[in-house]
């Protein structure tokens, strides 16, 4: 019998991160160089209009800014390097960052947004001239109408808390409307919702209460009941929650609340396991939010620029971000700024249009039926990886008397964490190891040594299988070599570092200004 | 075969609770609680434990062992109950030698499981006789219980006691033990306003869920929270309205910031600041200081007070533990409203989802003040969080219908 002349691949790949010791932009500039070699003056303008005179001087600075000074290749290089740095969506089985549903972003919606017919408009010339543009804002604006049951939706938010944020605002301009905006200064939300809702009400000035979940890990009636008082704007709650659990007494919170006066809103961050089985209006909501980059598939880019969606009742809709494109009976699109109980503009201009345009693709791509596909071959995914991660020793699931999760779970490692020390923390970093990406959750840890997956619609039942066998070889690592796994990563771009300096302020230098004022001397290169 | 279950109870544990003195260790302390009025519930907390044992040993033929005189035998005595008596000689007042040489005697007489009352310095006077040699299970009676040998109250103990006791006189299932840690704190560094656990040696216990866990460690980002609950917490205190600090880190957090000097493990009444139209950092007044219960009963009664308490640590008990001073009557004159419990959102996360727990010896005290309580995380933020008994009443069956 032949042999390969090779010895075979082993179960699992032989990642190793690119590590190219690449200084920062500014360490690489070299004086006088340069990236585009801009012409003289034409003579011929030059004597007409003076050689110097390229800007008016109004608006000419006095000193040059402190750019890096680049060629275009060195530039090229620089961020191809940076970008092999990263475990970054479209090389890695991306299911580890659960809450964030990291799902594929089509590149032929890259080809649509590049149409010069979008791509080179300006958000101040004449809407007449940008019908086009302004239809695909109010056909997506109807169509997540349609898959909320909201009256009206604006896609201004320029991202998934943004749009909290807007709806936090419409909450306050609603009971101002009705003399009762100082009364109502307390918002409700859950440990377990998107952490967004707190953070936007409390950045509105509203006093935050936190309910804690039952012992089943279900948002706890009898917990809101307590907090639910005519002080009380409203409750920002999302629907499954971080930990997949879907809570089937939806309904009745939202009539509490109604009961005291206050206004639901519906957090949709973690919407794509429910397209088109359920609707927050349907269960009573006044508002809702989508994050696109989320359900919609825009690219979720490095914290932005993202796009979110706020959905109302008709009682709302006064109060919507403006202005708001608006379709007259001829056919024609405007936008309208005539609207006083408007909160104003939440984003500069109308939103973030390229990804306005992703998501308006897909869904079209999609089509009503796919979107509800979506959410079910997610739930499907979810089920599957959840077979496997469970049978890993020492992994399990957060209430695991609960059995129904939507379409992601926050999982466990408290027992291999008590029989080995091994925190989820160290397991991330030696995940890493193998070429995936991997989170706990959000602060405060409720669920002890969390991890979260979400493998959304996207991932093949190969790669769910992959992702898995990394786990559980991490897992048995802990056991019988944790060296291994607390000194990681080992193949990656930087070794283990020190979290101290992350948690010293005095030490941040967030920009290359800051990093020269507290580092005199560090920027300069022998 | 025959089950035997043995009795120590520190007659003396618990003095200091009351009577604001941060402990009740050395015989010199001890004095001056009692001078203070202090009393030991120790006699009591045992009573209860026997009395949940009661059915369990006469169904099981069970052997009940118990210290001399007042460390057991008397005690067991007004139960009604038969009982052994170690031969061992026990002095009058008892000490902390007496509690060790019991512990030896026992282990020597090799018996399934000793109960002993008391708190933090009863469990290290244990370890020194008996070591890990034999399981033991604390009723809770002392000022201090960090360690995690300790049942969160009376009724409890007899619940894991009774559970083990029957695994053992099965002897189908083995009943399986753990080793905990027995903390001390040094007193003396405590009533300087220092906490200094110390590490004093181990035990081993039988599993069960309700055994109080060890304190859990603070990490850097608690202690930010804990500043940011103080700010919160001081800003309440800007109404004038005078309140007692429960002991604590959190709750000396709130001191330092008014500017006024707290006792770390006693209570202080205090006044806020901003009340006499100073700066709301500072401007406090320390109106009284280590508080005693009657001190504090006299203070509730006289005029409207806040009781302000902070959550212990990994145990999340709010009364009970090392503020016994707080006693029923004061609580039931303050009045639950009248009650504020702080608690950084880690605290309230590395609970595990248990409730907060109160055990002040008065059923109709701890019901009143079990529910859905609003704890202070933080400035403009709060938490509802269960207070309650370590029981869940909670309805089961209400999520039937999830998907």
């Amino acid at each position: 019998m032949t042999r390969l002349p090779v010895a075979p691949k082993p179960p699992l790949r032989r990642f190793h991160q690119a590590r190219w010791d690449e200084p920062i932009v500014f360490e690489l500039s070299t004086p006088g160089s340069r990236g585009i070699g801009v012409p003289e003056v034409d003579p011929a303008i030059g004597a007409t209009i003076g050689d110097d005179a390229t800007l008016p001087a109004a608006i000419r600075r006095e000193n040059p800014p402190a750019l890096p000074e680049l060629a275009q290749p060195q530039v090229l290089r620089h961020y191809v390097r940076l970008s092999q740095e990263n475990l970054g969506a479209d090389f890695n089985i991306d299911v580890g960052q659960g809450t964030c549903t990291m799902k594929y972003s089509p590149k032929v919606n890259e080809v649509v947004i590049r149409d010069p017919r979008l791509y080179d408009t300006h958000p101040c010339q004449d809407p007449a001239t940008a019908q086009g543009t302004l239809e695909i804002v109010h056909r997506l604006e109807r169509m997540l109408a349609e898959i909320s049951g909201m009256d009206a939706v604006s896609v201004q938010p320029a991202a998934g808390s943004a749009a909290i944020w807007a709806n936090v605002s419409m909450i306050r301009a609603y009971h101002a409307s009705r003399g009762e905006g100082e009364q109502r200064d307390e918002i409700i939300t859950t440990i377990f919702s998107h952490p967004s809702n707190a953070a936007c009400a409390k950045t509105a000035g509203y006093k935050v209460i936190t309910l804690h979940p039952d012992e089943h890990g279900y948002p706890d009636l009898a917990a809101l009941r307590a907090a639910l008082s005519d002080r009380t704007a409203a409750l920002l709650i999302t629907n499954p929650e971080d930990t997949g659990i879907y809570n089937p007494r939806i309904a009745e919170f939202v009539a509490a609340v109604h009961e005291v006066g206050g206004l639901a809103c519906y957090d949709q961050a973690n919407a794509n396991g429910i397209l088109g089985i359920t609707r927050a209006r349907d269960a009573g909501f006044d508002l809702c939010h989508f994050n696109l980059h989320k359900t919609f598939s825009t690219p979720h880019a490095c914290g932005g620029p993202a796009a979110g969606a706020c959905g109302v009742t008709e009682a709302l809709e006064p109060f919507l971000p403006g202005p708001v494109v608006v379709r007259d009976d001829d056919g024609t699109y405007r936008l309208d700024a005539d609207r006083p109980q408007s909160i104003g503009k939440v984003s500069p201009f109308y939103g973030v249009i390229p990804n306005i345009v992703r998501a308006y693709t897909w869904i079209m791509t999609m089509g009503a039926e796919g979107l509800r596909e979506v959410a079910e071959i997610a739930a499907l995914n979810n089920n599957y990886l959840a077979q496997k991660i469970l049978q890993i020793p020492g992994a399990s699931m957060g209430y695991p008397e609960t059995d129904a999760r939507i379409e992601q779970i926050r999982y466990t490692w408290q027992e291999l964490t008590e029989q080995t020390g091994i925190s989820t923390e160290q397991i991330g970093w030696r995940a890493a190891d193998f070429g995936v990406h991997y989170w706990s959750s959000h602060h405060p840890f409720v669920i002890p040594e969390p991890f979260t997956l979400e493998p959304t619609e996207s991932y093949s039942r190969g790669e769910l299988d992959e992702y898995a066998a990394i786990i559980a070889e991490v897992a048995r690592e802990a056991r019988e070599d944790p060296e291994t796994v607390r000194t990681a990563p080992h193949r990656s771009t930087v070794h283990l570092t020190g979290h101290e300096d992350f948690d010293d302020p005095a030490r941040w230098a967030v920009t290359w200004r800051a990093y020269l004022r507290k580092y005199p001397g560090a920027g300069v290169r022998s | 075969m025959t089950i035997t279950v043995g009795l120590l109870v520190n007659p003396v544990a618990g003095l200091g609770g009351a009577a604001g003195l941060a402990g009740s260790d050395g015989a010199d302390v001890q004095r001056r609680a009692a001078q203070r009025g202090g009393v030991s519930h120790a006699a009591e907390r045992a009573t209860v434990a026997l009395d949940g044992l009661r059915s369990m040993l006469s169904a099981h033929d069970a052997v009940l062992v118990v210290a001399p005189g007042v460390m057991g035998e008397t005690i067991a005595a007004a139960t009604g109950l038969d009982a052994a008596v170690l031969d061992v000689p026990v002095s009058t007042p008892t000490s902390a030698a007496d509690t060790t040489r019991c512990a030896t005697a026992f282990a020597a007489a090799g018996v399934d499981l000793m109960l002993f009352a008391g708190g933090d310095g009863t469990a290290a006077d244990v370890a020194r006789g008996c070591g890990e040699r034999i399981p033991v299970l604390g009723i809770p009676s002392g000022v201090k219980m960090y360690s995690g040998c300790f049942a969160v109250n009376p009724r409890a103990a007899a619940d894991i006691a009774r559970h083990f006791l029957a695994g053992r006189a099965a002897a189908s299932a083995v009943p399986t033990t753990e080793m905990v840690e027995v903390i001390d704190l040094d007193e003396d560094a405590l009533r300087d306003g220092q906490v200094r656990p110390r590490l004093t040696a181990s035990l081993r216990i039988p599993v069960a869920p309700t055994v109080q866990s060890r304190k859990a460690p603070t990490a850097a980002n608690v202690a930010e929270q804990a500043a940011a609950v103080a700010a919160a917490a001081a800003d309440l205190l800007a109404d004038g309205v005078p309140t007692a600090l429960g002991p604590g880190g959190t709750t000396q957090a709130v001191a330092d910031r008014l500017g006024v000097p707290g006792t770390l493990l006693g209570v202080d009444v205090v006044r806020g600041g901003n009340c006499d139209g100073s700066d709301s950092a500072g401007g406090g007044r320390l109106l009284a200081e280590g508080a005693s219960e009657p001190e504090l009963y006299d203070w509730a009664t006289r005029g409207p007070l806040r009781i302000m308490v902070s959550v212990i640590g990994g145990q999340g008990f709010l009364f009970g533990r090392g503020n016994q001073q707080f006693s029923p009557r004061v609580l039931g004159a303050v009045g639950a409203a009248n009650i504020v419990i702080l608690a950084p959102e880690a605290k309230l996360a590395a609970l595990g989802g248990r409730p907060l727990l109160v055990d002040t010896g008065d059923a109709d005290t701890d019901a009143l003040l079990s529910g859905y309580r609003r704890i202070l995380t933080g400035p403009g933020q709060w938490a509802v969080y269960r207070v309650g008994e370590r029981t869940d009443q909670h309805s089961t069956d209400q999520h039937q219908g999830a998907i």
